[in-house]
């Protein structure tokens, strides 16, 4: 044995918490990729989505990412979250595809009228269903994490899904070590969650350190909101102000993106990726407050996931 | 704390995975509740909706279990049914908590936290004490090798923090652990309802003087725990972006890889050199576990997912048939024969089960027979492969011992299984297995047995003493090697002192470990057997099957068993070596006729009561019967 050899334990083998994360993720995508036939990444172009593409792009370096990245499109999304999604994966050379319900926005689904269950169900659910059932997908890899909500604690990395694409909690797979079971019958599918095990703060300063880029939603900036109830919302074309409501200009940022009726911001004054890690380390909510559709019934993101939604 | 700091901490913050393992009243999710609001981890919508949940399912306290149990039914029913997954830091450390719930049904969701974990903890309700669940605990967090277990005693307010309490429970888990092995287990008495030693000390304890369990938590020292010295890089897939590049990618399962390195590829068995390890962030000087890495060789090989690249020299076995320990986790009973898939490292191959020697009885270690296992049942196995894969044990290496088992006709995954030491596997399956290479047999000699007896002018026999420790087997022993030799009997005696140190060096003392023993004891008698000569053994041999394997293999016509038979009050009262009396007192964990069991022998050819005979007595009473029997002549 070489000198060399001997400094086993030392600051040469040293491996820190985003290390391991990011190992764990890009092992993940290479399993699935290797065992299924065919694999897409569900793209929100949030910024889990862009930590997961970025994962993608280290995973199978110096190829290009091998399966399309889809986007599930409830047009209700803010004008620039379509901008970024445009020009980033032009820069990266993905594979994007959109897919749209677009019967239920013919409809005018919109949740003011509809309200957000059935809004949500049409745009996002059953739109992500028939999006991987045209496509022929039989693993769909979502930026959902554990730390989240507290029915996704309990959620599998291969989150099986039946032929209707439904979760059963009580009927899940173990999971032991890195093995992952990819048996499947005929018509069932999987959804894979390479990010589980991040956290919020795990994204945002592996955004920092890999300098990935984001929708600059995220940074804090004066625009135009109402206040309704106890969230933040901005005022754009199609938000309807309510009666005696009335808009004012505020220092505030996102903290999350979704559809522009129902996320909210929060006040800030983040300017940088390391003003929000700071402003993180002192923040008092869980991200997902500004997630109106998360309140709309009792125990709902759990509703949501056995029903199809990722 | 300046930005730059802050950002620096958390960069260089390690990982910590741990799992906790509790019965339903012990206050596992109170603990975790408590180390998530005490080190600020909980986020104030998530207090709120803990105490309208709270509220509404008519709690009188705000109830911190609540902010654990996830799923709808698991809130209304006040367990908790599946692994969750918990995330908490301190500046140090991350921590990923795999929140298991306890209750015996359960255990294939304990495995499964446990599967991952650098760290167990196991809860102990102060005012229950050590219960069998507990015990469980303990072994599944052995069984899966967490290499570091703090067995945590809680709610030390309901007993007014008593650490007479606390030490009682301390001692009887000591001495059930002692039969496990744990690398790294400690004690701390908590109140996580109170706050107690949980992140603070608080004033209640003062008697305690160990560290918290979160300042516990964030030193413990997990670096040493990695394999850094067998290179395993299971191909996982193989990156052809185009016709330039071929790179194999992997997880580094163990061991580290430089370029330039020689290296094997499993099974092939073809050599080639690393070229580069290349990454998105440029080339890497070396790699090393867990990292998820890409490796170019100098030569154009064909190698496929599923094989795994080595140094020479150092390669795992490859094989079709491993022995390993089994966790079944599904409804539908195990059954031998039929056909499963069995996912290792990165291959998936078909096996079948062969045997299941015996199952654990998890609470209280004992091995039973069984046909079969049952939902959260665990037992030994052999296993057969339609195709060979490149294993390790799993106590030398997680990812190449381990694999799971899938269902063919549901595809669910029905088990999990740590594979055994090969080395002890080939020696275990009795005397009646197969040598490990097909080419040995036994080569007639040109000299018989009549011959050696003609030249010895006796027979040969193996006089097999059996009895507790200090039941008087070497002071007989030796007397009567002496007696014999005197003689003009060439006569030897095989004891502890000659073969522990030398022959059977390696071996502890488990049950695994004394069965191996007494079977290379039996070998190397019959071996001198063969050569005309008595041999007198002095081992406990607590075991009958053991002692039935004995004679088996030195054959029923030399093999004479001597139950020393000495009351067990009497052998303390003796405790020539002062054993008996570590073993009350814990120190030494698996002790015969104390801790472990003595299985008497059923029908000795001789049973020696020496509580009533002297040592020339009972010596003489077997002289006596080897005249008897003609091994040895009569005399004048």
């Amino acid at each position: 044995m070489c000198a060399e050899e001997k400094k086993t334990d030392g600051e040469a083998y040293k491996i820190t918490n985003l290390e391991i994360l990011e190992a764990e993720s890009i092992q993940i995508m290479r399993e699935v990729v290797a065992e299924f036939e065919r694999p897409v990444m569900l793209y929100s172009v949030g910024k889990d989505s862009s930590v997961m593409v970025h994962l993608a792009r280290k995973a199978f370096h110096p190829g290009k990412i091998p399966f399309p990245l889809l986007h599930v499109d409830t047009s209700y999304k803010f004008p620039e979250m379509y901008a970024f999604r445009d020009q980033y994966t032009k820069d990266i050379g993905a594979d994007l595809r959109v897919h749209r319900n677009e019967e239920a926005i013919a409809a005018g689904a919109n949740p003011w009228d509809w309200g957000t269950v059935k809004c949500c169900g049409a745009l996002k659910t059953q739109a992500l269903l028939t999006a991987l059932k045209e496509g022929g997908y039989d693993a769909a890899f979502g930026g959902a994490r554990r730390d989240e909500e507290k029915s996704r604690a309990k959620e599998r990395i291969y989150s099986f899904r039946d032929a209707h694409g439904q979760w059963d909690p009580k009927n899940q797979r173990p999971e032991l070590w890195d093995l992952y079971n990819s048996r499947m019958n005929q018509g069932e599918s999987i959804r894979v969650f390479p990010i589980s095990n991040w956290t919020e703060l795990d994204v945002w300063h592996y955004i920092h350190l890999e300098k990935i880029p984001v929708v600059p939603m995220y940074f804090a900036r004066e625009q135009e909101m109402v206040t309704r109830g106890k969230h933040l919302i901005p005022v754009g074309a199609k938000t309807r102000l309510l009666p005696g409501e009335t808009s004012e200009m505020i220092m505030c940022r996102f903290r999350t993106l979704g559809c522009y009726p129902c996320t909210g911001a929060i006040r800030s004054n983040a300017l940088t990726v390391p003003d929000i890690i700071e402003e993180m380390m002192v923040v008092r909510d869980s991200e997902r407050i500004t997630r109106i559709i998360d309140f709309d019934q009792d125990s709902s993101m759990e509703t949501k996931k056995r029903e199809g939604y990722f | 704390m300046p930005i730059e700091e802050l950002l620096q901490q958390n960069r260089d913050a390690d990982l910590l995975r741990f799992t906790t393992a509790g019965s339903v009243d012990d206050g596992k999710s109170t603990l975790i509740g408590r180390l998530l609001s005490d080190s600020k981890c909980i986020y104030e919508d998530q207090l709120a909706a803990m105490e309208r949940d709270s509220k509404k399912l008519n709690r009188e306290e705000v109830d911190l279990a609540l902010l654990m149990d996830g799923l709808k039914s698991e809130r209304e029913q006040g367990i908790t049914i599946d692994v969750a997954y918990r995330y908490f830091s301190t500046p140090r450390r991350r921590f990923v908590i795999a929140d298991t719930p306890g209750h015996e049904q359960y255990t294939r969701n304990m495995v499964t936290g446990a599967s991952t974990a650098n760290l167990a903890i196991v809860l102990i309700d102060a005012r229950n004490g050590v219960l069998t669940q507990s015990k469980r605990h303990g072994f599944i967090a052995s069984l899966l090798g967490i290499p570091h277990v703090i067995v945590a005693v809680n709610k030390m307010d309901l007993v007014d923090y008593s650490e007479e309490v606390y030490e009682e429970i301390k001692e009887e888990y000591v001495n059930f652990m002692a039969k496990l092995d744990i690398r790294d287990l400690c004690y701390i008495p908590i109140s996580a309802l109170r706050g107690d030693n949980v992140v603070n000390p608080g004033d209640n304890m003062p008697w305690y003087k160990g560290a918290t369990l979160l300042s516990h938590l964030e030193s413990v020292y997990i670096a040493s725990d990695r394999n850094l010295i067998d290179l395993r890089f299971p191909v996982q897939y193989v990156n052809r972006p185009n016709l330039d590049f071929r790179g194999y990618c992997g997880t580094v399962a163990s061991g580290v890889i430089r370029p330039g390195d020689q290296v094997v590829a499993m099974p092939s068995g073809q050599t080639s050199r690393v070229k580069s390890i290349v990454s998105f962030d440029g080339d890497k000087e070396y790699a090393f576990p867990p990292e998820s890495v890409t490796l170019c060789l100098e030569d154009e090989r064909d190698i496929s997912r599923g094989d795994m690249l080595c140094h020479p020299g150092n390669v795992p076995h490859m094989t079709r048939e491993v022995e390993a320990m089994l966790v079944w986790m599904s409804e539908t009973p195990f059954s031998l024969n039929k056909p499963y898939f069995i996912k290792h490292t990165t291959n998936t191959v078909r096996g079948s089960f062969k045997e299941l020697s015996y199952r654990v009885n998890p609470n209280n270690l004992h091995r039973e027979d069984a046909d079969s296992l049952d939902l959260n049942e665990i037992g030994r196995v052999s296993l057969e492969l339609f195709r060979p894969i490149m294993c390790d044990a799993y106590s030398r290496n997680h990812s190449t011992g381990s694999f799971v088992v899938i269902d063919l006709m549901s595809n669910s995954t029905v088990a999990a299984g740590m594979i055994i030491d090969r080395e002890h596997a080939r020696g275990v399956p009795e005397e009646s297995a197969e040598p490990v290479s097909k080419n040995i047999h036994r080569e007639a000699g040109l000299v018989s047995a009549s011959d050696r007896e003609r030249l010895l002018g006796h027979k040969p026999a193996t006089i097999w003493l059996t009895g507790l420790s200090g039941s008087g087997k070497s002071t007989i022993g030796k007397d009567l090697e002496k007696r014999l030799v005197d003689e003009g009997v060439a006569c030897y005696i095989l004891d502890g002192d000659n073969v522990r140190h030398g022959l059977n060096r390696e071996l502890g003392f488990s049950a695994q470990d004394r069965k191996e023993n007494i079977r290379r004891i039996a070998e190397v008698a019959r071996l001198f057997n063969e050569a005309g000569l008595v041999v007198v053994t002095a081992f406990i041999s607590p075991y009958r099957d053991d002692r039935e394997a004995a004679r088996r293999i030195i054959g029923e016509d030399h093999f004479v068993e001597v139950f020393v038979d000495t009351p067990i009050e009497l052998c303390e009262q003796r405790d020539p070596k002062g054993l008996y009396k570590r073993a009350r007192s814990g120190e030494i964990g698996e002790f015969t006729g104390v801790t472990a069991p003595y299985e008497e022998p059923k029908e000795p050819q001789l049973r020696l009561p020496t509580g009533d005979l002297t040592v020339d007595a009972a010596t003489e009473e077997i002289v006596a019967y080897l005249r008897q029997q003609g091994v040895i002549p009569q005399i004048g």
